[in-house]
């Protein structure tokens, strides 16, 4: 079949969505939860990894049946199978932790259109062999979730003073309200793309 | 569709087929996990549940759900309509107090929790915040601010003789001039969130405390 372009497993296949193709920093895919639930360290932790696991679930099972899907209801496909890991994740964390679903809302279901996972069913598992989708699907997830911990992590502690819910600063810290704010979310991942974009770009400019 | 390099177009039968099969499939699976889950999530609904009570009537050791309705005590039953309470007790089934379920529209939609009416002091002896949605760092505080807490600890709630509403009504007054006791102080910064736990306060109180009075030597026995 022409459609499987490479079945090579290597590192590249893992960590393309883990630094090179991060899905938040690089791709910018996913923003609604990445600004929504980020505002603990603890909630940006449960939320990429229920993104992960549904990466992963929904990606395996679409290349292992992505031939005999035709290709007119293919989109209808994939949304009925994401939805399906997406309400599995949502039994499991309520039962759980009920505080932890509380607090991620209506977060856990709206990953069902979370752009990353049509995104990845459409361009890599549907065109690849299951076990180079997992370890695909796997450093996409433990991307997101990488970014989502960058995120969580700045605002708890500047916006709460704690970390994972542990104090740290002591009672004298005055938190700085804003960030566990929606505005704050918007100007940490400001702040964390400048210092990515940094980055790659001295990179860039050493090889040259 | 005129698309001149058109595919060869798949026949309903196989669209069909697929589709119903992935249901199919998709349903076996979330019947699966709710199979599986179920219990371990109504095990933490109660005990979310137990643990409120257990907050808002203050060393309650045991608790008993009723259901209030047409002035009568009746035992709960899903989907009856009616409130529900939870009448605590301690260690020797002496009856501590009975919490109930208010909400009032807040900042940010409504705000839900648990209060406990002692009916030894005719008072409010802790709330307990069960649902909202209040900005995260300036409404949240109605959760956490111990000083917003310490408001009821003992918060008048006593009724007219006649039984038919309350002396005083509960009110939200501005953040430090909080003077009586049937008055809660506001957090500064929170003071439309701090209002709507004062009218769910309020509202539920003048309604359900005239109708529970004349039930508590009933509730004291259940204890028994």
């Amino acid at each position: 079949m022409s459609r499987r372009i490479d079945n090579h497993i290597t590192w590249d296949t893992f960590s393309q969505g883990l630094w090179r193709d991060n899905p938040v920093f690089v791709m910018l895919l996913g923003m609604c939860p990445v600004l929504a639930v980020t505002n603990s360290a603890t909630n940006a932790l449960a939320m990429g990894l229920a993104t992960t696991f549904v990466l992963l679930a929904s990606g395996g099972l679409i290349s292992l049946i992505a031939r005999f899907i035709p290709r007119q209801v293919r989109i209808a496909t994939y949304i009925i199978i994401i939805a399906t890991f997406v309400t599995m994740v949502d039994y499991v964390i309520q039962a759980i932790s009920l505080d932890l679903y509380n607090a991620l809302g209506a977060f856990i279901q709206l990953i069902v259109v979370n752009c990353i996972i049509l995104g990845r069913a459409e361009a890599y598992a549907s065109r690849h062999r299951p076990l180079n989708t997992l370890v695909n699907a796997l450093g996409m997830g433990l991307g997101f979730t990488f970014a989502l911990l960058c995120l969580g992590v700045v605002r708890e502690l500047l916006g709460a003073g704690s970390l994972f819910g542990y104090d740290l600063f002591g009672p004298r810290f005055q938190p700085w309200v804003v960030m566990v704010l929606p505005a704050g979310g918007f100007l940490v991942l400001g702040a964390w793309l400048l210092l990515f974009d940094w980055l790659k770009e001295r990179r860039d400019l050493t090889r040259c | 569709m005129s698309t001149p390099m058109a595919q060869p177009r798949a026949p309903s039968t196989a669209m069909i087929l697929v589709l119903t099969g992935i249901a199919m499939l998709s349903g076996l699976l979330v019947v699966f996990t709710d199979q599986f889950t179920r219990p371990y999530i109504e095990e933490n609904q109660r005990q979310a549940i137990e643990a409120a009570v257990n907050k808002v009537i203050p060393g309650s050791v045991a608790h008993k759900q009723f259901l209030l309705a047409g002035g009568k005590l009746q035992p709960v039953v899903k989907g009856a309509k009616g409130q529900v309470i939870h009448a605590g007790y301690d260690r020797d089934g002496k009856l501590l107090g009975i919490a109930a379920e208010t909400g009032a529209q807040g900042y940010a939609g409504m705000i839900y929790l648990l209060y406990g009416y002692d009916p030894a002091c005719e008072c409010i002896r802790g709330i307990k915040v069960l649902k909202m949605a209040e900005t995260p760092g300036l409404g949240d505080k109605i959760m956490s601010d111990p000083d917003f807490q310490a408001n009821f600890k003992q918060l008048d709630a006593r009724l007219n003789p006649e039984h038919t509403a309350l002396i005083q009504p509960i009110v939200t007054v501005k953040h430090g001039s909080k003077q009586e006791a049937w008055e809660i102080d506001a957090i500064s910064g929170a003071t439309i969130s701090s209002k709507a736990v004062g009218r769910a306060l309020n509202a539920s109180a003048q309604k359900l405390l005239p109708q529970l009075l004349p039930l508590i030597p009933q509730l004291e026995e259940q204890g028994q």
